[in-house]
């Protein structure tokens, strides 16, 4: 999941209400099986790239894809209303990023009662099981990734880190966070606690929740108390670009490392210029992929998906470095989300 | 009167003391590079604020204005670097779209008589999803650089100062002479206290009302080149959470939520409390939840200080 900054606006449900107006309106007679997919945001890149791919999917494998998304991160209530109408159009199966883990259940609980197949894309739901899969990215991997990376260039030199989080108590942010620390070989918490580990060697602990502005702000703050930080490490590509700018307003972005997470086209392109030091790649396209694929699976033999699918999270760098492994920024760039 | 002048200068002395008390925590705290600093953080949210003064001090409120400004940099990048505009043409471009967006504002609140604060959500919204759409949720980069100039800093006795610190400043100024030294200043309070009798006493009350919003808008233009400046990028995630905190710095710099009374210097006072906190904080190494939970207490205090003085 790219995060993006945390919006407060009130729920929108109209994307979700004009769902059974377009079933409505295509034409009768072609018994094309309708599968639903609902996104936190229709216009965050990384889900327009999970749209575009489970469109595609779709239409390969003979469906109608109908997609639904909340207005914001957030915004329960457009999805609880998206899944209901997804029923009332006749969806056989369900992929869903929940944009409240635990406020989504019951409606994912009716939907499975209606016999209808829910996968979770991307974000898991609070319990793991209220969907029947799970096809996300191991944010914690991910994490560890960027740390194994962090620790193997700093080599002997001390670490003094920065972390640039997302929001106190947000699984991803918490997931990624002390994945890193575990990958740089510091005491961490494990995978499913919901709390920032702090060992010493984290100077400047601060929430810069995904915000491009707030992290160049949390990071010049960071500076000033410890203007000897050499390793960054940002929750997300836009955070993790502040940090960028205001280490090169102080003069300071040569030596220091900065590592994140995503692999966006922006951030990629920024692993090219130099401006990030590593990132750990994640597929939203293969996410929905394998979403309609298990949807179809279910459609044509009522056998169902189940369990946690592990879509994949690669590590890109510029330089790589012995015994980390890595994928050069070049090939990262064919494989990367958004506008390049 | 003495109460009133407390309301006043209430704010001042709790940037003076929250000040004091990091100068003695840290001895990073108190050098010209840290509160050249802290003035940068504050410039985007600061020159917002100039507009959601001058809108409360209507009796009204702007949600806006931090959407409005999003749209404005991303206009203003789109222009330049897509479409191949003269940079200050650009800025022109989108300057004038967050002052079409006040004036649309104003004129619902004005024509179509709707409480501000509904006119303004709605117009939050509808700023979010055009910026979104325009931009198709892309961030703009590689910005020519009369853009970002803004963002470059001059040395004065050794110290950085940016120069959006400086025009932040330099509007303040304007403001602060607009509001006391001319007759349309003296309406905007007349009308935040009562709107029937400044519309009986003779002012223009709707042509009045239409220029301070157009007035947020422009400082939302403003504020979007600030914000461009400062990040080197136009970005369609920024301005999501400006409103409330221009309404934070505006209250807490002892502006009355019920309009008519309050001044503008205020609320720089209360942007850089908020500045203050977030930087002092980090430099004791206290975790950034603390900094919102001192900026939820000192909001409760101004309002209630606010109460109080007008009790007596």
């Amino acid at each position: 999941m790219r995060i993006p900054a945390l919006l407060r606006l009130p729920p929108r449900r109209l994307l979700a209400l004009a769902i059974p107006w377009f079933v409505a309106c295509s034409p009768k007679g072609d018994e094309k099986p309708v599968i639903g997919l609902i996104t936190k945001t229709a216009s965050n890149p990384f889900f327009v790239k999970m749209k575009e791919g489970a469109e595609q999917a779709a239409a390969a494998q003979g469906a109608t894809l109908i997609a639904a998304a909340g207005r914001s991160d957030g915004d329960n209530a457009g999805q609880v209303t998206a899944i209901e109408n997804l029923m009332a159009a006749g969806a056989k199966a369900i992929l869903i990023s929940a944009s409240d883990s635990k406020a989504i259940v019951p409606a994912i609980n009716k939907a499975r009662d209606a016999g209808i197949l829910v996968i979770a894309l991307d974000s898991p739901t609070d319990p793991v099981d209220a969907t029947d899969a799970l096809f996300a990215t191991d944010n914690y991997k991910a994490g560890q990734l960027i740390g194994q990376y962090a620790k193997a260039r700093l080599g002997a030199t001390p670490a003094k880190i920065a972390t640039l989080d997302l929001i106190p108590g947000h699984p991803t942010g918490a997931q990624r966070h002390n994945g890193f620390l575990s990958g740089f070989g510091l005491p961490s918490y494990e995978k499913t606690r919901n709390e920032l580990a702090q060992p010493p060697e984290v100077v400047c602990m601060t929430d810069a929740m995904g915000d491009q502005a707030k992290g160049q702000t949390a990071m010049e703050n960071c500076l000033q108390a410890h203007p000897d930080i050499n390793v960054v490490y940002a929750v997300n590509e836009p955070s993790a670009a502040g940090a960028f700018n205001a280490l090169k307003n102080a003069g300071k972005e040569k030596g220091v490392l900065i590592v994140s997470v995503d692999g966006s086209c922006r951030g990629v392109q920024n692993v090219v210029y130099g401006a990030l030091t590593a990132t750990a790649q994640q597929y939203p396209l293969r996410m929905a992929e394998l979403g309609v694929e298990a949807a179809m699976t279910f459609i044509k033999t009522a056998t169902k998906a189940s369990g946690y699918v592990d879509t994949g999270v690669q590590l890109i760098a510029k330089d790589s470095v012995a015994g980390v492994a890595s994928l050069g920024a070049e090939k990262a760039l064919g494989l990367c989300w958004g506008d390049k | 009167m003495i109460v009133r002048r407390l309301a006043f200068a209430g704010p001042l002395v709790a940037l003076l003391l929250a000040c004091t008390f990091f100068a003695l925590q840290s001895p990073r705290f108190l050098t010209g590079a840290n509160l050249s600093l802290v003035l940068q953080q504050v410039m985007v949210v600061g020159v917002l604020a100039i507009g959601q003064t001058l809108v409360i001090l209507t009796g009204g409120i702007d949600l806006a204005c931090g959407m409005i400004m999003a749209l404005g940099s991303i206009t203003m990048s789109l222009l330049a670097v897509k479409h191949g505009w003269h940079p200050a043409v650009a800025i022109a471009g989108g300057m004038g779209v967050t002052t079409l967006a006040g004036m649309v504002n104003g004129l619902l609140v004005t024509r179509i008589k709707l409480p501000p604060f509904i006119v303004t959500l709605g117009t939050m919204n509808i700023a979010f999803a055009v910026t979104q759409l325009v931009s198709r949720a892309q961030t703009f980069t590689d910005l020519p650089p009369l853009l970002t100039c803004l963002g470059h800093s001059v040395r004065v006795a050794n110290t950085p100062i940016a120069y959006g610190a400086l025009a932040m400043l330099l509007l303040y100024g304007f403001a602060f002479v607009l509001l006391r030294e001319t007759a349309a200043g003296r309406h905007v309070y007349a009308v935040g206290n009562n709107l029937e009798s400044a519309r009986l006493a003779g002012i223009n009350t709707n042509r009045l009302l239409l220029s301070v919003y157009m007035l947020s808008g422009l400082c939302a233009g403003v504020a979007a080149l600030l914000s461009i400046a400062r990040t080197g990028v136009g970005d369609p995630q920024s301005g999501q959470t400006e409103n409330l905190d221009t309404v934070t710095a505006v209250v807490l710099g002892g502006t009355s939520l019920f309009g008519g009374r309050g001044l503008v210097v205020g609320s720089l006072v209360g942007a850089l409390i908020v500045g203050v906190f977030r930087n002092g904080l980090t430099l004791m190494g206290v975790s950034s939840v603390y900094q919102i939970l001192v900026t939820g207490v000192l909001v409760i205090l101004a309002v209630a200080t606010d109460q109080w003085s007008r009790k007596s």
